[in-house]
């Protein structure tokens, strides 16, 4: 059967002078004019296969490589690998996975496509693979720029590529929109900026699911064809694929639908040129075998030929699921109870009773609000049962919320004559948005939809939204919900960003997580936590929204809410056990593999002075010479090394001014003494004791002065790699070797508080913030000189250093100063022990906040450890069982340590 | 004076390669101390037997073997660091040598080519820095026991080669070789070397890619076909795919033919002299190892062409000789549609 009255024929190969694509795995494939369809495997896929992502989840590598094999022996040429999934290291998985394939010849026989929306997973995966593959795939969706980096990446390795009909506005979703995208990106590839050879591209053209009962999505199988043909036709030696399985989509559950459907896709998307394609061979009907009542109604739908083809071939797939034997009882449901009707109307999508049935309702409940949130609900639950099961399809959920927003129109009225109760007229304002670098936006339509027929208003502020945008407008129109929808990877990362910036303004609403890679258990693992203003729920599919919605703005909400935070915690810890038994080891063992030092008296050398040290008499001019200014630059957002940033090309002038204002405040700062610097140092006689440092009064050693408790890193090491802890640099007391020990706080912002309001009162932000950036790098700066006084004369181990300020940055000097709250000890509380043995308030003049920040902010404390080998390092996570330990050592409690030290903990 | 650009001299006539260098080294009988030369005196391991180390510390010898081989007529000679790369030094504890090897070893092959092209500037002559393969591969696993296992990553051999190439450039080469391919990824990361460092240089040097089947099974070590290996080192636009070593003349001839009928660049060859013997020696004489490239030369199969183990400056003149009789090799051009 033809496409349509005018209808050219099948396409006709017409680049005979262009090299044939050329693929390889161990043998060649190639694409010759001849080749009338290649077939790519789709199973070995985490995005679209759960079993496949079940074994590379649990590592059961030699089960994901029968899935591969079986590809392979199923016919496939090509197989699609795709890692991209947020719980999995993408990719150290496509990397593992693509080097056993290479060990296996009746795999590795087929060229391999590397299929991810990340880049260094593409790129893992071209560094793996002999043969010439095809990378899945980029598009101009941020730019032109990228687009073109990303393609010269490609052909530098040697691979044919797949291009997304995408581009900066958005995914094209009609005949106009692909050919405009897919001319750019060809006329892009083969142009002097790339030089991609032609017949490596492959344009994939977007194929959309069809008979989803929306206006909108009727010619989406008609638009691809034509789009299809104008490829071909237009740009020489170009190639057109797609994803066969999204095009039956809305029969998810209904297998016998969904073979007939791709089969006539397939078929008629041959004839106009499409000679790839992602499908499942399992998954096809034979076109010929196909009932040809079916396949005249799938044609319809497929080629937008009938008003009515949605309706028919939903008639159709209920007969073929087997459910039409109930014709003759079909006005039995009308004597059954009000609420079994109402049921019965919402799952078939009936609307002609549905006004009776609700006034009827109306006289025996006492509350309108009463028959939505029973009877209505109750079947709108129902239905969302069936479609979560494959056992209804996404039209008839539309339809089905149709019903619902006439059942709830007609309450209106009565609704509002309640309004005594204080019920609002729509069931509340919802704000849907498809996150920042994301533009997939039919699920999130869909979720629309169904929420608006559930008088729901619905606030739609589009893709690529970003977190401020999406907040800003979630205020102003003052939702009850936010919704976010993201269809690839990277919007994980974008979701958890937007709940910890809800967390941090202070939101209060619930947050809605919907898509097609989003999960329960990412969302309880990753995001759920970070927002306790109100519930984060994962949503899984479109019907479950209205169910959610009303749990959590229904009367019922606590109930809700608490069964989905046990279920969350339950999947966290069962996560979180999974995980932690891979990487850490106890804590026992990581004191075993502490850092080695072979203890010798000579390394140590005793302090000239012990005891705690105040010093005032250091003027800021002599501070002045120790700045590091690097970091002052990044505080304007300026980013290079100083002095270099003062000539580059982008940020060079304005740094440039900036460090001139800077030095001229810098000059009366010194000149005029706006800033009090103090700085207080102590140094003891110490030993370590297991993970803690003990110090002592004095050289006798008898008598506790007070103890430092460090943290220890219990990731699992390599070979040659120690878990270590700061305690590993100060000589244990069991070595009978006298060591010693030291700890700072130095300020340089005494005095700046009139100056900060001066500047304010002449709403001169910029000197604020200077005079801010200034003071803070005078801090560090004096910590630096502190730092090499302390060396070089008060202690004294290295009394013949000469370091230039350079070396200092690059921290090149002998011993280490680190400061609690920072990578080696991330536990804030012991500044509490420092604070007390350098009586610093007093000495120094800093005060620690409730919650151990110092103030003036302008100031800086830590430790001294002299020994040659110590050295920065990062803690990283721990685990309980240290914490106990801590906890323990420290005298306080499981609760204070774990609110303290909670970003490191690994459970 | 400035000699043609290999690329056209490609198109008129046959060019011929040189043959094996390990085996004349070999005929100098050079002792431990030979080896080591004024600059590696005192390193601490063995060093006899690293034949890429003779252009440092007898660049007397090696000089005289490329002299050799353009004496007989050789249009292409190579340089001596087919193990150049820290990888492969690394035997040897020579990591910290390899600038040197590749950088002097190109400077003496480039010496005597120049003095060559000197005597004869209508026959001028050109020097190919051997890339080798090193010894490790990059898509297998040295363990049986561990199939995903890799001895070396792509990154590392990216980084190794980089640094060969640059030195090889600096050093004043005109082709880059990457040869004796058994693993193609491994030649694949020659090649992302070699567009990054010309890239960073600004040069732009003609290169060869030359594979070698390992046996009458009709595959490289790694396991891809003729074909599968032409396919995945198309990417890059080259002066010359081609075969060397493990088989002779008459093996490699239906391998040749995949190349020949499927690519538009050059085909070169640079077989063994025939397989090794039951001592291990090559014995294929010149005249009968002529005979079986005249069987190449009379199908139109080849561009360049020459010798790999057990080749001498003789089978090479017997080469010569017979290319010098033939048309090269025509190239499929598929002409290409200018469309905007």
């Amino acid at each position: 059967m033809p496409l349509h009255p005018d209808y050219p024929g099948d396409y006709k190969y017409k680049w005979h002078n262009y090299q044939p694509l050329r693929l390889s795995g161990l043998e060649p494939l190639v694409l010759t004019p001849e080749t009338n369809f290649v077939n790519i495997g789709e199973r070995t896929n985490v995005t679209g296969s759960k079993a496949f992502l079940r074994l590379i989840k649990d590592e059961k590598y030699d089960e994901a490589l029968v899935v591969a094999r079986d590809q392979v022996e199923g016919g496939a040429q090509i197989i699609d690998i795709n890692m991209d999934e947020g719980m999995i290291d993408g990719v150290e998985s496509m990397k593992r996975f693509l080097n056993l394939i290479a060990a296996e010849p009746d795999i590795s026989k087929v060229p391999i496509m590397i299929d991810s929306s990340k880049w260094e997973i593409i790129e893992e995966g071209l560094k793996c693979v002999q043969g010439k593959c095809i990378v899945n795939s980029i598009s101009l969706k941020v730019g032109e720029e990228r687009f073109i980096w990303e393609a010269k990446q490609v052909k530098k390795y040697g691979a044919a590529v797949i291009v997304m009909a995408f581009d900066e506005v958005g995914q094209a979703d009609n005949y106009e929109r692909r050919i405009e995208i897919v001319k750019r990106s060809y006329d892009l590839l083969v142009g002097p900026k790339i030089n991609f050879a032609p017949q490596d591209i492959i344009f994939d053209l977007n194929i959309f699911p069809v008979a989803t009962g929306m206006e909108e999505h009727r010619k989406n199988a008609v638009d691809f064809f034509q789009a299809t043909r104008w490829v071909r036709e237009n740009l020489p030696a170009a190639h057109v694929s797609g994803g066969v399985s999204n095009v039956s989509f809305s029969f998810r559950g209904n297998n016998a639908m969904r073979e007939a459907i791709h089969s006539a896709f397939l078929y008629h998307a041959i004839k106009e040129g499409m000679d790839m394609g992602i499908v499942n061979p399992a998954m096809l009907e034979v076109y010929d075998d196909i009932n040809k009542d079916l396949l005249e109604r799938v044609e319809d739908v497929l080629l937008d030929r009938r008003d009515d083809a949605t309706e028919r071939l939903l008639e159709f797939a209920e007969s073929v699921k087997g459910g039409t034997k109930e014709k003759k009882a079909d006005d039995a449901w009308r004597s059954e109870s009000v609420e079994k009707r109402l049921a019965h109307a919402l799952v078939k999508g009936i609307a002609d009773f549905v006004e009776i049935d609700v006034e009827e309702a109306r006289h025996q409940y006492t509350r309108p609000l009463h028959i939505i949130e029973g009877p209505l609900m109750d079947g709108m639950n129902i239905v969302g049962d069936l479609f979560g099961s494959g056992k209804m399809f996404l039209p008839q959920v539309v339809k089905s919320a149709r019903v619902m927003k006439k059942a709830v129109a007609y309450l209106l009225p009565f609704l509002e004559a309640d309004k005594s109760e204080g019920t609002s007229t729509s069931a509340g304002k919802v704000l849907m948005a498809t996150v920042k670098g994301d533009v997939h936006d039919i699920g999130k339509n869909i979720v629309g939809v169904v929420l608006a027929c559930n008088n729901y208003e619905i606030i739609d502020i589009g893709v690529m939204v970003s977190c401020d945008k999406i907040l800003a407008e979630a205020i102003k129109h003052n939702v009850d919900i936010i919704g976010l929808s993201g269809l690839i990877t990277p919007s994980l990362d974008e979701m958890v960003y937007v709940a910890k910036e809800m967390e941090r303004q202070g939101f209060k609403i619930p947050l809605l997580i919907g898509g097609a890679t989003t999960s329960k258990v990412h969302t309880a693992v990753k995001i759920e936590q970070h927002y306790t203003g109100n519930q984060a729920v994962h949503v899984l599919d479109a019907s479950r929204a209205v169910t959610v919605a009303n749990s959590l703005l229904g009367e019922n909400k606590a109930k809700y809410v608490e069964d989905v935070k046990a279920e969350y915690d339950r999947m966290r810890v069962n996560h979180a056990k999974k995980k932690a038994q891979k990487d850490t080891i106890s804590i026992e063992e990581a004191q075993k593999n502490h850092f080695p030092i072979e203890w010798k008296s000579e390394d140590i050398v005793k302090p000239k002075f012990l005891g705690v040290k105040t010093i005032t008499d250091i003027q800021l001019e002599e501070i002045v010479p120790y700045i590091d200014w690097t970091p002052f630059f990044q505080t304007w957002e300026l980013h290079g090394k100083f002095p270099k940033i003062l000539e580059d090309k982008v940020v060079g002038v304005e740094a440039t001014t900036v460090y001139n204002d800077a030095l001229k405040m810098l000059n009366q700062i010194v000149a005029e003494k706006w800033l009090t610097n103090k700085a207080v140092i102590g140094l003891w006689p110490a030993n370590a004791v297991g993970d803690d440092i003990e110090l002592y009064t004095d050289e006798s050693r008898t008598t506790l002065l007070d103890k430092f408790h460090m943290l220890r890193q219990q990731s699992k090491k390599t070979d040659d790699a120690y878990n270590m802890a700061l305690s590993d640099f100060v000589a244990p007391k069991t070595t009978g070797i006298a060591d010693y020990m030291g700890a700072f706080a130095v300020t340089t912002g005494l005095g700046i508080e009139p100056h900060i309001a001066k500047f304010e009162a002449d709403h001169d932000d910029y000197s604020s913030i200077l005079l801010k950036a200034l003071a803070d790098r005078l801090a560090e700066a004096f910590t630096e000189l502190m730092h090499a006084k302390v060396r070089k004369e008060i202690w004294g181990y290295d009394a013949a250093e000469t370091l230039t300020n350079e070396a200092l940055i690059k921290e090149e000097y002998k011993g280490i100063r680190p400061a609690p709250g920072y990578p080696a000890c991330p536990d804030h509380t012991e500044k509490w022990t420092i604070f007390k043995l350098l009586d610093a308030e007093k000495n120094a003049g800093i005060q620690l906040t409730d919650s151990l920040a110092m103030y003036p902010a302008s100031s800086v404390s830590g430790w001294y450890f002299g020994h040659p080998k110590s050295k920065y390092f990062g803690i990283g996570k721990i685990e309980k069982d240290q914490a106990e330990q801590y906890a323990q050592r420290k005298g306080e409690s499981l609760e204070f340590i774990e609110k303290w030290l909670s970003p490191n903990l690994n459970y | 004076m400035k000699k043609p650009d290999v690329r056209e001299v490609l198109k008129e006539r046959i060019l011929v390669l040189d043959g094996a260098m390990g085996s004349l080294i070999q005929t100098y009988n050079l002792t431990e101390e030979d080896f080591r030369g004024e600059k590696f005196k005192d390193h601490p391991h063995s060093l006899k037997g690293n034949n890429d180390l003779v252009g440092i510390s007898r660049p007397d010898v090696l000089k005289e073997i490329h002299c050799l081989y353009l004496e007989a007529g050789a249009d292409i000679i190579e340089t001596n660091t087919f193990s150049g790369t820290t990888i492969a030094q690394a035997d040897y504890h020579l990591e910290h040598a390899v600038h040197d090897i590749n950088y002097y070893s190109a400077k003496i092959a480039k010496e005597a080519a120049d003095e060559y092209t000197a005597k004869n500037p209508d026959k001028p002559r050109y020097v190919a820095g051997s890339i080798g393969p090193t010894n490790r591969t990059a898509s297998m696993s040295p363990d049986v026991n561990d199939p995903g296992y890799r001895a070396v990553t792509f990154d590392q051999l990216v980084t190794a080669y980089s640094e060969q190439v640059k030195a090889l450039i600096e050093g004043g080469v005109d082709i880059l070789l990457v040869e004796t391919i058994f693993d193609t990824l491994n030649a694949k990361a020659a090649m992302v070397a070699i567009s990054n460092v010309q890239e960073e240089l600004n040069t732009n040097l003609p290169v060869m890619i030359s594979g070698t089947i390992t046996d009458a099974s009709g595959r490289t070590l790694s396991g891809q076909t003729a074909e599968a290996f032409l396919t995945s080192v198309s990417h890059m636009d080259l002066l010359s795919v081609g075969f060397n070593c493990a088989l002779g003349a008459d093996l490699m001839r239906p391998y040749l033919e995949v190349l020949s009928n499927n690519t538009s660049f050059g085909v070169s060859a640079h077989p063994n002299a025939g397989l090794p013997n039951e001592m291990g020696e090559y014995d294929e004489s010149p005249s009968d190892m002529q005979k079986q490239i005249v069987g190449f030369l009379d199908r139109g199969l080849v561009n360049i062409i020459g010798g790999c183990c057990g080749t001498t400056p003789a089978h090479i003149k017997a080469i010569a000789d017979a290319a010098a009789k033939y048309q090269p090799r025509k190239s499929i051009n598929f002409t290409f549609e200018t469309t905007h």
